[in-house]
């Protein structure tokens, strides 16, 4: 299905610490991202991906638009979903997760604000946030292109020009690159991805010295 | 479930896609052509026909079996977002580490090849040519002076990068924590721990048989061996990858092995891929290759001088020389953290069309490497077999034993599993040989990036590969070289130095592999 991405803005990390920040000795566990989106209507929510760094654990509040004179109000969409199955080890810790509509706890239509909370209970670890945020929404339904004006309201047709003498017929010249047109087709579509065997360059393997690139 | 559903067709389409450029697509089109002819196969229901013909004929199975080696090999596709890197090497610690690791290596061949003047490849004049062919099944009378090579890199080169491993966004300060890593790998991997292994490892418990424990002079054959060696017959009678995979894990009889393993892996001996080896054999005897001077060093050091693998010298000449020369190895490099070097021809550098890699499969051999050929010499007797088993075993596991990864199978995980193992369930031994300076990574670290090959005797050597290959993993190095430990553990409780430690270890030929394993997983009290 086709999605759209859509801009947002992220709002600074906060830190979420029970007592005094500057005396404590530990470190923060949990975080909280607010996503704002000021260029867009309410919107259904698709998809959210993103590039885990050592996020335990992950939920996600949704302000919606409602119609009435009501003011929004915070809902969880998703709790506590977890992104690293043992939060002292490494597994899961950088790894790309998608989040669709269909996990979330509560109907994603009409999204507001988003509100990411990381947790993070392991002290092991210096940082934990996510990177490469994006959120979709669902794409246009069908492609609704416009056509250029010549191709929907064709010309009338017109007398072609005498044929000089000597030169193919054109029906038969163009039915012809056709078929040709339609065979490369298939063997572009039908190209393997084994290598070929050779490693020199027209029989040369006269190197340099090896790059460190 | 829709998210399940579109995993899965993308990974059926990733396979269609692998499996397209093979040699079985071919065959299988060509053999659904000629079923054309047969009398059961009608118009109306052409597909179930043909299907049916695939199925009676064993077609099928060979497609199962292809399917089948595709997912034990390939990781499977993630995140559509995820660049390739992160197919080869999720955490980017890593991924730099492994990066500055082969930087490292390519400075030493390069200043090795200006050092001494030697070009990194050479056309031969045509009689040289003549000459090597001629002398290409006894390379090993040939005695070139190799005094100036020396080679890229040793396994403990490789222990010192992987000691100073580190994580950045961990904690690695000097305090003692819960999770302090007393042993040298300090990067928190996931490592199974024995109950996770014994579950892993079901098949090697105490009540049921084993080839190794169970086929002793003592035990009676009709107990467990007959009907092991029956059920081995009929496994190859089948042709079933993935079965003969599960009967491996028991132990594969001697008379069966060489077929088992080349069930397992895939690879059926078809005369294009004798004309391959022979193509290969070509390239050998056209270029010359600094990375051969390297190999037949690294030959004379290690197998040539090793009691039971000098009789296989010239074999490993013809396999090694030949694997420098393969670039289908590349295609391993899409999963590996490893990259191959890259080069360009003189007079050209920079210009793309003119790029190419050196040595052409891109795997610079180290010291030792040559071991990792050396006990399949004892199952293979045809130079291009014996070559297909090798690379198949080079691009499923052994390239994990010199790349840094975070792969459960990669050396780096090997390691800390050996010593969490050690630690948890040797205390007193691990805290003892800390102690006294002698690291019990030290003296593991090259058993296991052998893969323990020239270290045990080759019956018992044979044994542990058979596992290697029924479980697909490399964790049972890990285990096995705490199992020695264990086994040794009253000796190297009083010695007082690294040394001592050293000889007390040097010895393993005279170990019995599976029962150590059995008593280290399943009869320790813990």
């Amino acid at each position: 299905m086709s999605r759209v991405s859509v801009p947002y803005h992220m709002k600074g990390t906060v830190a979420l610490q029970v007592g005094d920040m500057r005396n404590s000795q530990g470190r923060p566990g949990v975080q909280v991202i607010d996503v704002t989106f000021p260029s867009t209507k309410p919107f259904e929510l698709q998809e959210i991906m993103f590039k885990n760094y050592y996020t335990a654990f992950l939920s996600i509040r949704v302000r919606q638009d409602t119609s009435m004179h009501t003011p929004a109000k915070w809902v969880t969409c998703l709790r506590n979903y977890c992104l690293m199955p043992d939060p002292h080890s490494e597994e899961g810790a950088q790894e790309y997760v998608s989040l669709f509509k269909h996990q979330m706890l509560c109907d994603m239509a009409r999204v507001l604000e988003l509100r990411l909370i990381l947790r993070q209970p392991s002290p092991l670890w210096l940082s934990f946030t996510v990177e490469e945020l994006q959120v979709y929404q669902e794409g246009p339904k069908s492609p609704s292109m416009t056509f250029p004006k010549w191709l929907s309201h064709p010309a009338p047709c017109e007398q072609p020009t005498p044929l000089l003498e000597g030169l193919p017929d054109p029906g038969r010249v163009s039915s012809e690159v056709q078929q040709m047109w339609a065979l490369t087709e298939m063997i572009r579509a039908s190209q393997t991805s084994t290598r070929i065997g050779r490693f020199d360059v027209d029989g040369c393997y006269d190197l340099n010295l090896l790059s460190y690139t | 479930m829709l998210q399940e559903e579109s995993d899965l067709s993308l990974i059926i389409a990733h396979i269609v896609q692998k499996l397209k450029s093979s040699n079985l697509y071919a065959q299988l089109e060509r053999q659904a052509w000629i079923s054309l002819q047969r009398p059961e196969i009608k118009l109306e229901s052409l597909k179930e026909d043909i299907k049916e013909f695939f199925k009676i004929t064993g077609w099928e199975k060979k497609l199962q079996n292809a399917v089948y080696s595709e997912l034990s090999v390939f990781p499977l596709p993630s995140h559509p977002a995820a660049p390739p890197e992160h197919l080869k090497e999720p955490l980017v610690y890593m991924r730099k580490a492994q990066g500055s690791w082969e930087k490292r290596i390519l400075k030493s061949l390069n200043s090795m090849c200006s050092e001494l003047s030697i070009p990194l490849a050479r056309k031969r004049p045509v009689g040289e040519q003549k000459e090597l062919l001629s002398k290409w099944n006894e390379m090993g009378t040939d005695e070139p002076d190799l005094s100036l090579f020396r080679p890229v890199y040793a396994p403990k080169d490789f222990l010192e990068v992987l000691i100073n491993l580190r994580n950045p966004n961990y904690e690695n300060g000097d305090s003692l924590s819960f999770r302090t890593h007393l042993g040298l790998i300090q990067v928190p991997l996931k490592v199974k721990d024995i109950p996770e292994l014994k579950e892993f490892f079901v098949e090697l418990s105490l009540n049921t048989g084993q080839l190794g424990i169970d086929d002793s002079t003592q035990v009676p054959p009709e107990l467990f061996e007959n009907e092991h060696v029956r059920i081995g017959q009929k496994v190859l009678a089948e042709e079933d990858s993935a079965a003969a995979q599960q009967y491996v894990r028991q132990g594969s009889p001697t008379a069966l092995r060489a077929e088992l393993w080349a069930l397992i892996l895939n690879i059926s001996s078809q005369p294009e891929d004798a004309l391959y080896y022979e193509q290969l054999k070509t390239n050998v005897i056209q270029h010359d290759l600094l990375v051969d001077s390297l190999i037949y060093k690294d030959v004379k050091l290690t197998a040539s001088n090793d009691d039971y693998y000098f009789v296989f010298e010239d074999y490993l000449y013809q396999v090694l020389l030949c694997f420098s020369r393969d670039t289908s190895v590349l295609g391993h490099f899409a999963y590996n953290s490893a990259s191959p070097p890259k080069s360009y021809i003189r007079g050209k550098l920079g210009l793309e069309e003119y790029a190419v890699f050196y040595p052409p499969n891109g795997v610079i051999p180290f010291h030792g490497f040559s071991m990792y050929v050396a006990p399949l010499c004892f199952l293979y007797h045809e130079p291009f077999k014996l070559y297909q088993m090798f690379r198949e075993m080079y691009v499923r596991f052994f390239f994990r034993l010199h790349s840094i990864s975070s792969h459960p199978s990669g050396i780096v995980s090997l390691c800390l599993l050996f010593e969490t193992l050690l630690q948890t369930y040797l205390p007193q031994l691990f805290y003892h040989l800390r102690e006294i300076g002698a690291q019990p990574l030290r003296i593991s670290f090259k058993w296991m990036v052998r893969a323990f090959s020239g270290y045990l005797a080759t019956d018992q050597l044979l044994l542990l590969w058979d596992r290697i290959l029924g479980y697909n993993s490399l964790e049972i190095l890990a285990v096995l070289a705490a199992a020695v430990f264990a086994f040794r553990a009253v000796n190297l409780m009083e010695v007082t130095s690294l040394a001592a430690a050293e000889a007390v270890l040097a010895d393993l030929s005279t170990l019995k592999v599976m029962p150590l394993l059995q008593i280290f997983l399943f009869a320790t009290v813990t």
